[in-house]
């Protein structure tokens, strides 16, 4: 997480109604209260972001807290009313028109909510316009398209029309051609909330193999915390325009920024978000040959240690089931603590009544 | 208790304008206020004067420079006269060397049965067997009735007007869409130029490019783009936005967001917008027969001059089933939307194109078979069949037998109907109809309603038009009524009994296919020439919105509302009138409105046989090619057209505010 971000976005602004770039410059600190006084509606304020090379990057909120006009600040879909956009280092609010188009046929790629099809072209033909809109010939856009088209497991019906398929399969033509470019930063404006739940289960693993295969720069945004945990590196969070935190999700859970999130995250199983090493007991690292009790020779226990990294939810089963405590040991095969079963327990159907 | 009360206010001024009409001219003696009778030829403001000054001068003298405005005229009818040209040769005329009568035929026009396969290949290509013997059956009946040369002409012109009306009208609309200002200019310029009575545009045109069909097309072109303007310019709004920034994201530029995004995601309302081209061309070149388009209109025209009804009835009959079979064709064009399944590249081209084989097939041979045995080519002129003399005699059969009869209906509308209603509009005088459309606008809508009400009954009065207009406003209201009397229980009946709207949708639809012209063809050899004649023929083209939009507000009522009414014990005729009408007055109201505008549309063809209102000004101004005369009669029954509009949108409104706040209150 180091080194300079993909993408980063400096206290963005957009409002919408009339005069509203003046009103920003004269109160460049307007709260929401002031703004919806002077018959503006904040769609985002003062933003703040920066998004890394191949993360994850996760906006959630709920409906109208700001996360569409974000995204399209973002990509300059829409002009943000204030603030600053840097690409790789590019002023992104400096390039010319030209240059603009240059950087979204190359780099941009964005995948949307209700799929965007065009209706008159075949699968085949949706997934290479961007590439013809690149100039390139017919034969190698479509080569690249049925490559891509291949990836997503659509092969077979390339000579589809949109209307002939499922919504599934729809967003997967959508996928597909804003795969096409390889872009280096891929936008998705919830691509999976007009699916019903089975089939978008099935599209966030799809997404999660894809995403594992190529290593992409992506923005998400959704309004499904489960969603947003199980495939975000790092979430913010909206509230009213505003960007009320940006954190990992095991972050938001533990140290929730303030009771907004808590409340968000409340409901959320937290042995879902949570790993192995916030609730193991630490112990010196490379202790590993005189652990205390359990993973001894005549043990026979196969499970002997669990990664440092991993979700309680995916080894509660192992620990519940062990008879000791397990050892705990991080990327390098060091152990660094133990985790006991009375932890897990307590994650599992939460704190006990304060003492 | 506001209605009641409102009702008593106007039935009252009602009641006082009739007195006052029928008594105003021997008051005006009395007081010697005759100028509030009649307007003073003296105060008339020359205003069509200086527009035939204006155009004489743009004619003549009017030069931007480097070439004078004639020469733009000129450029301008030389680019649409070649491809007219062409088109026609290859149609109806053939390839011809020389002028006049030295004309030697080099090339003989496409044969009719190559003209046959071609119109079955494109039924067959846009959705299915069916269609192709629709239209093939329809061609063939131009051929076997002998009105093949003259279809082939008006089809000519609309071939040729089509594609410029669809052209200019997607260009004009995209720059609405692109420039909300240009959008904000074209707006009340189409409105005007779809008020404007169609022959009050032949007039200036006639002047700049002369008797032909050249002038007929640019009239055709002009009368049939607005639609499309409006059409192109909603669909692109209506194109999904996610869409529109997924091409922006895919990095099209402005040029490419346009042509292969926006354009071919809204590809089915535009083919709508082309259908209605199509069908107001067709429309047009049949009116613009008077002006030199030649073909089925000129025959009607030509026809109903002569007297000779059963060749106006063929031909009329000849207009309506091309109608039908160049309707049927483009709206299956339009619902065909990228339905085919791509064809793989790998069979052969013949296999590929089956359909364009077999007419080109049919083409080579029927034309080289048609150089020795002329059947081929031609539709043989010994084999056609004729009607007319059938008609005839029907006609002078039942003129002959029934003349008591038709005469008699016709003096009793004349006398117990039309004349008090005329009388009644010619006798209040023109202060007080002024008061009273600005008392209509200020009570429907506001002041600025108000205002602009009488600003235009002020511009009718002052060019000198008002006697015309108030027989205009007669002839129309007389018409208008009993359309309504007519299309209301009809619509009723279409809502409420399933079968009953099958049967009338089919007649409604065919109705409305039918260019105006055709309407006076059997009224007029039934009836002879004059105003009852002309009412009966606005009528029956001004009933289908009358009767559409009553079904659909009649049929629209919320059923739960229905099913409040049953509940509570209404009877079937109870929730009709308690229920249904009431709710649909809205809709009953624009319906009205749409007959007014299509009732004062046919109003200027009907000068045709001899009315005295603002149509026949402006059909005296077509013969004489009097520019100013035409256009300032045309102006004034736009602005009637406006007024009624305006007063009848903002009532419906009213209407449905009303109705919004009783269903709250309910
Ligand atoms: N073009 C616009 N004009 C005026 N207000 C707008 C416009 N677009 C968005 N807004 C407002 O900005 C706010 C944020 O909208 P936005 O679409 O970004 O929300 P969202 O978080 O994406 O919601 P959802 O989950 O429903 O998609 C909303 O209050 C919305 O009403
Ligand atoms: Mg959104």
């Amino acid at each position: 997480m180091n080194g300079q971000p993909k993408l980063s976005c400096h206290n963005v602004w957009k409002l919408y109604g009339p005069g509203a770039e003046d009103y920003l410059h004269k109160n460049p600190e307007a709260t929401l209260e002031q703004i919806t006084a002077a018959d503006l509606i904040p769609a985002v304020r003062g933003a703040n972001i920066d998004i890394h090379d191949g993360e994850i990057f996760v906006i959630m909120g709920l409906s109208g807290s700001g996360k569409s006009t974000l995204v399209r600040c973002l990509s300059r879909l829409i002009e943000p009313t204030a603030g600053e956009l840097h690409f790789n280092g590019q002023d992104l609010r400096r390039v010319s028109e030209r240059e603009m188009i240059d950087i979204r046929r190359h780099k941009l790629g964005m995948v949307f909510q209700h799929f965007a099809l065009l209706p008159h072209l075949t699968v085949l033909q949706n997934v290479a316009f961007p590439l013809s809109i690149q100039g390139q010939s017919k034969t190698r856009a479509e080569a690249r398209a049925r490559e891509v088209i291949r990836l997503v497991g659509l092969e077979g019906r390339e000579t589809y029309f949109p209307r002939q398929l499922s919504g599934g399969q729809q967003q997967r033509v959508g996928i597909a051609r804003s795969l096409a470019v390889e872009p280096e930063l891929w936008f998705l404006d919830e691509p999976f909330s007009a699916l019903d739940p089975l089939i978008r289960r099935e599209m966030q693993d799809e997404f999660l193999r894809l995403q594992a295969l190529l290593k992409k720069t992506i923005v998400f945004i959704t309004h499904d915390f489960d969603e947003a945990i199980r495939l975000a590196d790092r979430i913010a969070i909206m509230k009213d325009g505003a960007v009320i935190q940006v954190a990992t999700p095991e972050e938001l859970v533990l140290n929730p920024a303030s009771h907004y999130v808590e409340e968000f995250t409340r409901h959320i199983p937290r042995a879902k978000v949570m790993s192995v090493g916030s609730v193991m007991t630490r112990c010196e690292v490379g202790q590993s040959d005189s652990a205390p009790g359990d993973g001894g020779p005549g043990n026979g226990d196969q499970v002997a240690t669990i990664p440092e990294n991993a979700r309680i939810a995916d080894v509660a089963h192992a620990v519940v089931s062990a008879a000791a405590p397990l050892t705990v040991v991080d990327e390098t095969g060091n152990t660094t603590g133990t985790i006991s079963r009375e932890a897990v327990i307590s994650v599992l159907i939460g704190p006990g009544p304060a003492p | 208790m506001a209605l009641p009360r409102t009702a008593l206010l106007w039935s009252g001024l009602f009641i006082l304008t009739w007195l006052l009409s029928a008594w105003s001219k021997s008051l005006a003696e009395a007081m010697d206020l005759s100028w509030m009778v009649k307007y003073p030829t003296a105060w008339v403001f020359p205003l069509k004067d200086y527009i035939s000054g204006a155009m004489r001068w743009l004619v003549e003298d009017a030069t931007f420079g480097l070439f004078t405005f004639t020469d733009a005229t000129r450029a301008l009818a030389w680019l649409i006269e070649k491809p007219y040209e062409l088109v026609r040769a290859l149609l109806s005329s053939g390839f011809e060397r020389g002028f006049g009568r030295d004309a030697v035929q080099i090339v003989p026009p496409l044969s009719w049965l190559a003209v046959l396969a071609g119109v079955m290949a494109l039924g067959h290509y846009a959705r299915d067997w069916i269609l192709a013997a629709i239209v093939g059956t329809s061609f063939a009946y131009l051929a076997t009735f002998g009105q093949w040369d003259s279809a082939m002409i008006t089809l000519a012109s609309v071939v040729i007007a089509v594609p410029i009306g669809v052209a200019g009208g997607l260009f004009l609309g995209i720059q609405a869409y692109r420039h909300p200002l240009f959008d904000r200019l074209l707006k009340p310029l189409l409105d005007l130029m779809q008020t404007i009575p169609i022959f009050a545009y032949l007039v200036p045109i006639l002047f700049m490019f002369g008797f032909g069909p050249v002038s007929a097309l640019v009239a055709t072109v002009i009368y049939a783009m607005p639609p499309m303007v409006r059409v192109t310019t909603m669909a692109l709004k209506a194109v999904d936005p996610e869409i529109k920034d997924f091409g922006i994201m895919s990095g099209c530029t402005r040029h490419q967001i346009t042509w292969r995004i926006l354009v071919p995601s809204a590809r089915g309302s535009l083919m709508l917008g082309v259908n209605q081209v199509i069908m107001l061309s067709l429309n047009m070149v049949i009116i613009a027969s008077m002006i030199g388009a030649g073909g089925l209109g000129f025959d009607v025209l030509s026809s109903l001059r002569r007297l000779d009804i059963g060749g106006g009835f063929e031909a009329g009959i000849a207009i309506v089933i091309l109608a039908i079979a160049i309707d049927r064709l483009s709206q299956a064009f339009a619902e065909r939307d990228g339905n085919t399944a791509p064809v793989s590249t790998e069979i052969s081209v013949l296999r590929r194109h089956p359909r364009s084989f077999i007419v080109l097939a049919v083409l080579i041979l029927s034309m080289s078979i048609g150089q020795f045995a002329p059947m081929f080519q031609t539709y043989p002129e010994a084999q056609t069949l004729t009607t007319g003399a059938f008609w005839s005699e029907t006609v002078k059969f039942l003129n002959i037998s029934y003349f008591d009869q038709f005469e008699a209906v016709k003096i009793f509308f004349l006398k117990g109907f039309m004349l008090p209603i005329k009388r009644f509009f010619l006798g209040i005088p023109w202060p007080w109809m002024i008061g009273i459309v600005v008392l209509l606008g200020w009570k429907f809508g506001d002041w600025k309603l108000a205002l602009i009400n009488g600003l235009m009954a002020l511009f009718i009065v002052t060019t000198g038009m008002w006697s015309k207009a108030m027989i205009t406003v007669y002839l129309c209201g007389a018409s208008v009524l009993i359309a309504s009397v007519i299309g209301i229980p009809l619509g009723v009946l279409a809502a409420v009994n399933k079968r009953a709207g099958a049967i009338i949708g089919v007649v409604i639809d065919t109705l409305q296919t039918l260019p105006s012209f055709v309407y006076l063809i059997p009224v007029v050899m039934l009836f002879r020439i004059g105003d009852f004649t002309a009412m009966i023929a606005i009528v029956l083209y001004s009933l289908t919105p009358a009767v559409r939009y009553t079904a659909h507000g009649v049929a629209s009522v919320s059923s739960e509302l229905i099913e409040a009414g049953v509940v509570s014990g209404c009877t079937r005729w109870q929730i009709l009138t308690r229920i249904r009408l009431p709710l649909a007055l809205p809709d009953i109201l624009l319906g009205i409105n749409q007959t007014i505008m299509l009732a004062l549309s046919m109003l200027v063809i009907t000068a045709l046989v001899g009315t005295r209102d603002l149509g026949q000004e402006v059909y005296i101004a077509l013969t004489k090619a009097d520019t100013g005369r035409g256009i300032v009669a045309g102006l004034a029954i736009a602005f009637i057209a406006i007024i009624a509009d305006r007063i009848i949108s903002a009532s419906a409104r009213n209407a449905r505010i009303r109705f919004g706040l009783e269903a709250a209150h309910d």
